[in-house]
């Protein structure tokens, strides 16, 4: 017995359901079950497939002897019918060497032709990984959506323990706000207290000069300095880039207060060490005393403070100023006030 | 455990007997915590603490919950999109039936870090067929035929499914097919809101 093979056309169909078989004179003969729902209004056999597809790529392809330079290759192309649903294609010679086959895949245009075709799995021969590639879409759209739901959560967090934060990152001392809240308590319960405002000298310098690693080394020894040289129950926070302030309860003399403040800017004028460079700062100090007669103003406490370290800056750093109102005149006068050296 | 997984417990909780029972079951656990995050892996000691309390608040047999979640899995309209997953399995329900074989890998297509235990589905007559699982997941068979119940049906066909037993890390699942159009079944476009 002999085996008949079956038809060409059973055959593709099952393998390549969007083929299409072109006759020599580049007439269509037959069409692929898929295919065929690619163009539901217009007929397949007998058009001409130059005039259902256009050929995107390669270009220039405008007749049917052309399609003989372009056996093999990668095709792109296009359905004239809208929605011009675009398409990959690869064309060859027929087993009788007289027409072509043409098969077609969606490629990257899957998604819509899809949903603009109402295609089904079955639409798809088994081979194709078409509807793997769905679900790709949509597993990977699902896993997207909670990926980003766990990043908003996850920013809300962060921003709401920053706002909770009373700590400074690098050196561990207070933050400003957590300074502003320590300093109305202070007020509040009508502690005396000194604030002394240190600013860095030089510290920029270090930064430039240096870089950030070694400026963030300076800041680290700075904290060491103001840990090592206050007491249990006095405050420190750094407010700024290079700007400290120091609570100190008590009713000590300024004789005192200008004792601590020597040996804070004599420690900061130690040499730091890094990386083999010697690192060399300084600090200006702006203190105010909080007045026992009268309660204290947050505010004009630091500002009090601020005119006393622009004082101590204008005298030429490295000192400390305790803050009397006149200051303020000299401050308009650009005068140097005198400074506690 | 997956964060995945217990978010399911939680989804599958909250949906079905409210938040109140979730934040009771929470309670029980002793959770300091009431909301599962499904991009994050917990430990073994959650996973076991969870599958406990949710015995304890369901007062039935954690078996029996968790056939219900694979119920829950596969059909509630909050789990859509992981039915709709599993229909792309297959274009009819012999197809879905063997594309169970390859469950854990179309998992950790979308999902690299969660790890499904193996599945194998035996063909023993038109009618019979059984499902073979291999992990630890605790559960993890009663969930399976549950969720593989409810897919038949969404298939249209009428079949009894029920948990074969196991142990030693293997459990298995029976499936009887009655009658392979029972019902039109469910839609299922390809084309959904994601795509």
């Amino acid at each position: 017995m002999m085996l008949q093979p079956l038809p060409s056309v059973q055959v593709l169909d099952v393998l390549c359901p969007m083929h299409v078989q072109v006759s020599a004179t580049g007439h269509i003969t037959h069409c692929g079950p898929t295919l065929r729902k690619l163009r539901p209004q217009g007929a397949w056999e007998g058009e001409r497939l130059l005039e259902v597809f256009r050929v995107l790529r390669p270009r220039g392809v405008q007749h049917m002897s052309e399609f003989e330079d372009v056996t093999g290759k990668r095709l792109h192309l296009e359905l004239r019918d809208a929605p011009r649903t675009t398409l990959k294609g690869v064309i060859t010679k027929d087993a009788e060497q007289t027409g072509y086959i043409l098969n077609t895949a969606f490629g990257i245009s899957f998604l819509d032709a899809v949903r603009d075709f109402e295609l089904s799995g079955a639409d798809f021969a088994p081979t194709d990984p078409t509807v793997e590639m769905l679900y790709l879409v949509e597993a990977k759209s699902a896993a997207m959506d909670a990926s980003r739901k766990l990043n908003v959560k996850l920013e809300s967090a962060k921003k709401a323990a920053e706002k909770q934060a009373v700590t400074d990152g690098l050196t561990g001392l207070l933050n400003r706000r957590a300074m502003d809240d320590r300093l109305q308590l202070f007020i509040a319960s009508a502690t005396p207290f000194a604030l002394m405002h240190v600013d860095l000298d030089f510290f920029k310098s270090v930064n430039d000069t240096l870089g950030h690693a070694a400026g963030d080394h300076v800041l680290l020894n700075v904290a060491r300095i103001f840990r090592e040289l206050t007491r249990d129950n006095d405050v420190v926070g750094r407010v700024g880039g290079d700007e400290f302030v120091l609570l100190l309860p008590g009713t000590a003399p300024q004789e005192e207060l200008s004792r601590v403040g020597r040996r804070i800017i004599n420690a900061l004028e130690v040499p730091v060490n890094f990386k083999g460079d010697a690192c060399r700062i300084s600090g200006s100090i702006g203190t105010v005393i909080s007045d026992s007669n009268s309660p204290p103003d947050a505010d004009q406490m630091q500002d009090d403070a601020d005119v006393a370290l622009y004082a101590s800056k204008h005298a030429g750093r490295g000192c400390q100023t305790f803050y009397h109102p006149d200051l303020r005149l000299a401050e308009t006068a650009g005068t140097a006030p005198v400074s506690a050296r | 455990m997956h964060g995945l997984v217990l978010k399911a417990v939680q989804l599958f909780v909250t949906d079905c007997y409210g938040a109140a029972k979730w934040a009771e079951l929470c309670a029980v656990a002793g959770f300091d915590f009431d909301d599962f995050e499904p991009m994050l892996m917990y430990d073994r000691a959650t996973g076991d603490t969870t599958l406990t309390a949710l015995e304890q608040v369901m007062r039935r047999p954690v078996a029996e919950v968790c056939e219900d979640i694979g119920t829950y899995l596969a059909s509630h309209p909050n789990t859509e999109g992981l039915r709709r997953l599993l229909r792309f399995g297959g274009a009819n329900l012999e197809e879905f039936l063997h594309s169970l074989d390859e469950l854990p890998d179309r998992v950790r297509l979308a999902m690299p870090d969660l790890i499904l235990p193996r599945v194998e589905l035996r063909e023993h007559s038109f009618h019979s067929f059984s499902l073979t699982c291999y992990g630890d997941i605790p559960g993890f068979g009663h969930v399976l035929a549950g969720l593989v119940r409810t897919m038949i049906d969404d298939y249209g066909a009428l079949a009894m499914v029920e948990h074969g037993g196991g142990g030693q890390g293997i459990e298995t699942v029976l499936i009887t097919l009655l009658e392979r159009s029972f019902t039109e079944g469910r839609d299922f476009e390809l084309w959904g809101d994601a795509a």
